[in-house]
């Protein structure tokens, strides 16, 4: 994951920034408007093929030997306050269309955001310039892994209720609520923020494929910070909640939810009340809580922490186009090289450790029908009891690990955006036997608990890393025995996965995950889930972050 | 007409302006036109020209405030797109830091716009592109890099007579080299207003060099050693300083500004004398905005004098809090330097790393700013004045407070991305561990 606000971006960033709420740094793009705009869709899908089949016409005209359409409209609503406040309320939508062509063996791509039919027509045969103008310059052609077209058709995330269609007021007296039980609690300061995010795709290719599609996600978080004025330090605590493919429902607390422990943590519905209760209780421990001595722990994970682990040193590495080096000038490379994938036999990691990648899994982010480029999205192993099996590819890379189609791993932000290979959610397996945290905690003579993401930072081709958290617990002979702070853990990423040696059940499964993975240039965002149950690693290299300045 | 004049886009908003029946109104119009290509392995591998024109109204009753936006100009949008601010003001909460509006403002004409670079074309960065691929086919390594030019204009009006107009422009270059075998990588990037000032082939040379020097790396112990970064390294880690001389975090208690017992450092001796910080956007290598979206005008500031903290930024509410004056805070920064280039800083070393850039920053303590990262494209060891060897890269645990309080000489600013800054010698620099990643 890595953020980098591009120079094209950064006007759209300013006149949000104007509006109060630059401060939040959200990955939002797009024109605002009043939520009843939103609600009422006006481009049906014949008005959204009339459109696609005009760019496919006027880039065939003009040379191009393959042309894919996207139409989209992106809307995002996020309700973001602090302590008594509504500090902003805001609608965005951003509707336009993407064009990307082949031409002369070489990719262009064209956006806009004026729909009329000489506009689009005139958009096509720009993209078509840019890939005559580079093709000169261009190795090898392109080669696209074949793919049927679908003919018309749609699908949609199975939400329960559309956070589009929940009033303002319902969100804003939610937060409150949250903000007042924190206020109430002695914290001295609450950031809360709901997200929402819908995603009305339209894809069109010459292969012959017409898809509609409509995507969900949401996102309730906060931030507790809690000061003590005579010492000059402060701490905070972040909510225990995940971005998710879902609508308004994640907001429901359901008993069968929730996980009991020494904090309670959620599955596929989120109790925000009880979350920042507990949230203000922890920021007031960790200002009295022991400075970790650094040295060697089994560390124990829960998913709210191991997803962010499971995304820099599984997901990223085990991306194609990095594997192959078109993201060596920015997010870098890979040390999952071809010949370790070749030989079948490159440790990754214990032979308990099963990670799958699924663009299908319900309520994750990455969960959609199609991808990009109109490739029907499945689900296939990566790491299969410890060994390196697969990657993550697109159509213009399948043919380079010999495989006849592409993965589904194709993805852009938004219409003004070109497609390319994106993550899709990745996740660690559950244990096979029955093994719950308590038992696990038991067996940890020395160890550290780690509950939440705090920082993260991970080299070019993922083998060094340092994780943070939220809240740390010292284990000590098969006992929790008080909270701890100043916590990171290096490793590196061959090491640390075979150094796990124990994985929860399936019972203690969730997901965790990423509104605003970055990647590629210009730098683009994308949201993408990761599962797992707690699990145990030992031996790791814990430091202490105290520092005075 | 995505690069609106002046007197229209002032045309535009004056009608807006006239549709709206509300207490107090602003509207704003961002334009944009650009394009990119990357490559990698050689080769272009994504290319695209993007064009985008939005307009934003916000209306406000009281401190109760709406915003919509729009992207058509027809008088029924223009009409539409007020009432419905309007409508959204009716429905919000009222924001009890509501700002009443500034009136008019005067402004220095920003310089942040190349007609060179508005009209870079397929062809010009496909050239552009075609120089630095050479580079990478005469030295036999793989090269991937991105350029990307835009330009635009902002310009925003209220209904207290503020008026403010200015045209940028950016073109931003990186790029790196790697050897066939994977045991070498450099890299550059640099951003300009004025494309005439990019050299693509200059900077992919430096690049290319750094690939070929830094193959076979040694690996030595972590720990605290004596380094010289480059400006590029020394940006990345110096990048998110001044965004936190915030006044109202710092007096809230939560930021390295607070200093114990309340209040902030403003006045205190935070780092090294020899550290002088500032913003200007009229310097001529880095122009930047010169008014902020509060309409503010954005002048030469002060952040850090001598070591000595000079200036907080504040917002208008915090500032009306406060009983000062509001002070907008800077995307850009100069820190000024000495006369040494990174060379002759080599040349007074004993013993120390040479950083060509770090990677992968993050805050690991928002209390302490201590920040961890690696070394990326280009480490190497120095002994008596010397460059001996490149050296595996490292990850370090450091705060930017600490580093630039041991500061041990600093060569002659230059321009690195958004700032200008110059290459220095560190003291005590703290590696904590070592990458495998070339």
């Amino acid at each position: 994951m890595t953020t980098k606000q591009t120079r094209m971006k950064r006007r759209d960033f300013v006149q949000m920034a104007g509006l109060g709420i630059g401060g939040l740094s959200l990955p939002f793009m797009g024109k605002e408007l009043p939520i009843e705009a939103l609600l009422d869709n006006p481009y049906d899908t014949a008005l959204k093929k009339q459109l696609a089949d005009i760019a496919l016409n006027a880039a065939k005209t003009k040379g191009a030997t393959y042309t894919d359409v996207r139409i989209g409209r992106y809307l995002n609503q996020f309700v973001a306050t602090r302590e008594k406040k509504v500090q902003a309320v805001v609608n965005t939508e951003s509707y336009g269309v993407g064009i990307r062509v082949i031409a002369d063996g070489c990719w262009g791509f064209a956006a806009t955001n004026n729909m009329s039919k000489d506009a689009i027509a005139d958009c096509a045969m720009r993209a078509v310039a840019v890939a005559k103008a580079n093709a000169k310059i261009q190795g090898a052609p392109v080669q696209l892994a074949p793919q049927k077209g679908f003919g018309e058709v749609s699908w949609k995330a199975p939400i329960e209720i559309n956070a589009f269609e929940v009033p303002i007021k319902e969100k804003v007296d939610l937060l409150m609520q949250v903000n007042d039980a924190a206020l109430t609690g002695r914290a001295s300061f609450i950031n809360s923020l709901i997200f929402a995010v819908n995603e009305q795709k339209y894809f069109a290719s010459t292969d012959g494929s017409y898809i509609d599609q409509d995507i969900h996600r949401i996102y309730p978080t906060f931030t507790v910070t809690k000061i003590d004025r005579a010492t000059g330090k402060f701490e905070t605590r972040n909510a225990f909640s995940a971005p998710m493919g879902m609508g308004y429902e994640y907001l429901h607390p359901r008993a069968q939810d929730k996980v009991p422990g020494i904090s309670t943590r959620y599955k596929m519905r989120y109790d925000i009340l009880e979350d920042v209760k507990a949230a203000v209780k922890d920021a007031e421990d960790k200002h009295k809580a022991k400075s970790v001595e650094p040295g060697k722990y089994d560390v124990v994970l829960d998913p709210t922490h191991l997803w962010l682990t499971i995304h820099e040193s599984v997901g990223h590495p085990t991306e194609l186009d990095r594997v192959l080096g078109y993201e060596a000038n920015y997010a870098g490379t890979s040390f999952l090289t071809l010949d370790k994938w070749e030989s079948k036999k490159f440790n990754f990691g214990s032979k308990l450790v099963n990670i799958v990648a699924d663009k299908t899994q319900a309520g994750s982010l990455g969960a959609v029908g199609y991808d990009d480029e109109g490739v029907k999205c499945g689900k296939w192993d990566l790491i299969k009891d410890g060994i390196l099996v697969n990657y993550q590819a697109i159509r213009d890379q399948a043919h380079i690990i010999g495989l006849k189609a592409s993965q589904g791993c194709c993805y852009s932000q938004g219409w003004d955006d070109v497609q390319f290979q994106r993550m899709p959610n990745v996740s660690l397996q559950a244990g096979k036997t029955k093994l719950s945290v308590d038992d696990m905690i038991k067996n940890v003579e020395k160890g550290i608990y780690i509950l939440g993401n705090g920082s993260f930072s991970i080299d070019q081709q993922r083998y060094n890393f340092q994780f943070g958290g939220q809240t740390f617990y010292e284990i000590a002979n098969g006992k929790i025995v008080g909270m701890l702070k100043d916590v990171a853990y290096q490793s590196n990423t061959q090491e640390f996965w075979n150094a796990c040696t124990a994985i929860c059940d399936e019972s203690d499964y969730r997901l965790g995950g990423s509104f605003n993975d970055g990647k590629g240039q210009p730098s683009q965002s994308s949201a993408v889930s990761h599962g797992s149950a707690t699990a145990r690693f030992n031996g790791v290299n814990v430091i202490n972050t105290a520092r005075k300045i | 007409m995505a690069l609106l004049s002046k007197d229209d886009a002032q045309a535009i908003l004056k009608k807006v302006l006239s549709y709206s029946k509300a207490d107090e109104c602003t509207v704003s119009i961002n334009a944009t036109q650009g394009g990119n290509i990357r490559y990698a392995r050689s080769a272009v591998s994504t290319a695209g020209e993007v064009t985008d024109t939005s307009l934003a109204v916000s209306a406000s009753f009281g401190k109760k405030t709406g915003t919509t936006t729009i992207n058509e100009f027809d008088d029924a949008s223009l009409q539409k797109v007020v009432a419905r601010a309007e409508e959204l003001a009716k429905l919000a909460p009222e924001n009890p830091e509501y700002m009443p509006l500034l009136g008019p403002q005067t402004y220095a004409d920003s310089i942040a716009f190349s007609s060179k670079t508005a009209g870079m074309s397929p062809e010009s960065r496909a050239d552009m592109v075609a120089q630095s691929l050479q580079v990478a086919k005469e030295a036999n390594l793989e090269a991937a890099g991105f350029l990307v030019n835009s330009s635009g204009i902002s310009a925003m009006m209220n209904s207290k007579g503020l008026f403010a107009y200015s045209p940028e422009s950016s073109v931003d270059f990186s790029v790196t080299f790697r050897n066939r075998e994977g045991t070498g990588s450099g890299y550059v990037s640099n951003q300009y207003n004025d494309v005439s000032k990019l050299d693509t082939l200059a900077l992919s040379k430096i690049a290319a060099s750094k690939a070929s020097m830094s193959a076979g790396a040694k690996a030595i112990e972590p720990g605290k050693y004596t380094v010289i970064l480059e400006p590029l390294a020394a940006s990345d880690i110096l990048n998110g300083v001044i965004r936190g001389f915030d006044a109202r975090s710092a007096d809230e208690g939560r930021s390295f500004m607070t200093k114990k017992g309340g209040g902030t450092r403003l006045g205190e001796q935070l780092v090294s004398d020899k550290v002088t910080i500032y913003t200007d956007p009229l310097n001529p290598e880095l122009p930047g905005d010169t008014w902020n979206n509060d309409g503010l005008p954005i002048k030469r500031t002060t952040w850090i004098d001598k070591g000595v903290v000079k200036n907080l930024s504040y917002s208008r509410y915090w500032a009306a809090q406060k009983g000062v004056e509001p002070l907008p805070g800077s995307n850009t920064f100069i820190m000024e330097g000495g006369n040494s280039s990174t060379e002759d800083l080599i040349k007074g070393t004993e013993k120390g790393i040479l950083v060509t850039r770090f990677w992968y920053i993050r805050m690991v303590d928002q209390q302490t700013m201590l920040l961890t990262g690696l070394t990326r494209d280009g480490t190497f060891y120095i002994e008596n004045g010397q460059i001996k060897f490149p050296v595996k890269n490292f990850r370090f645990n450091e705060s930017p407070i600490i580093m630039l309080n041991n500061v041990d000489e600093l060569g002659k600013a230059v321009r690195s991305g958004s700032c200008i800054l110059p290459p220095m010698r560190i003291r005590d620099f703290t590696f904590t561990s070592l990458s495998d990643a070339i």
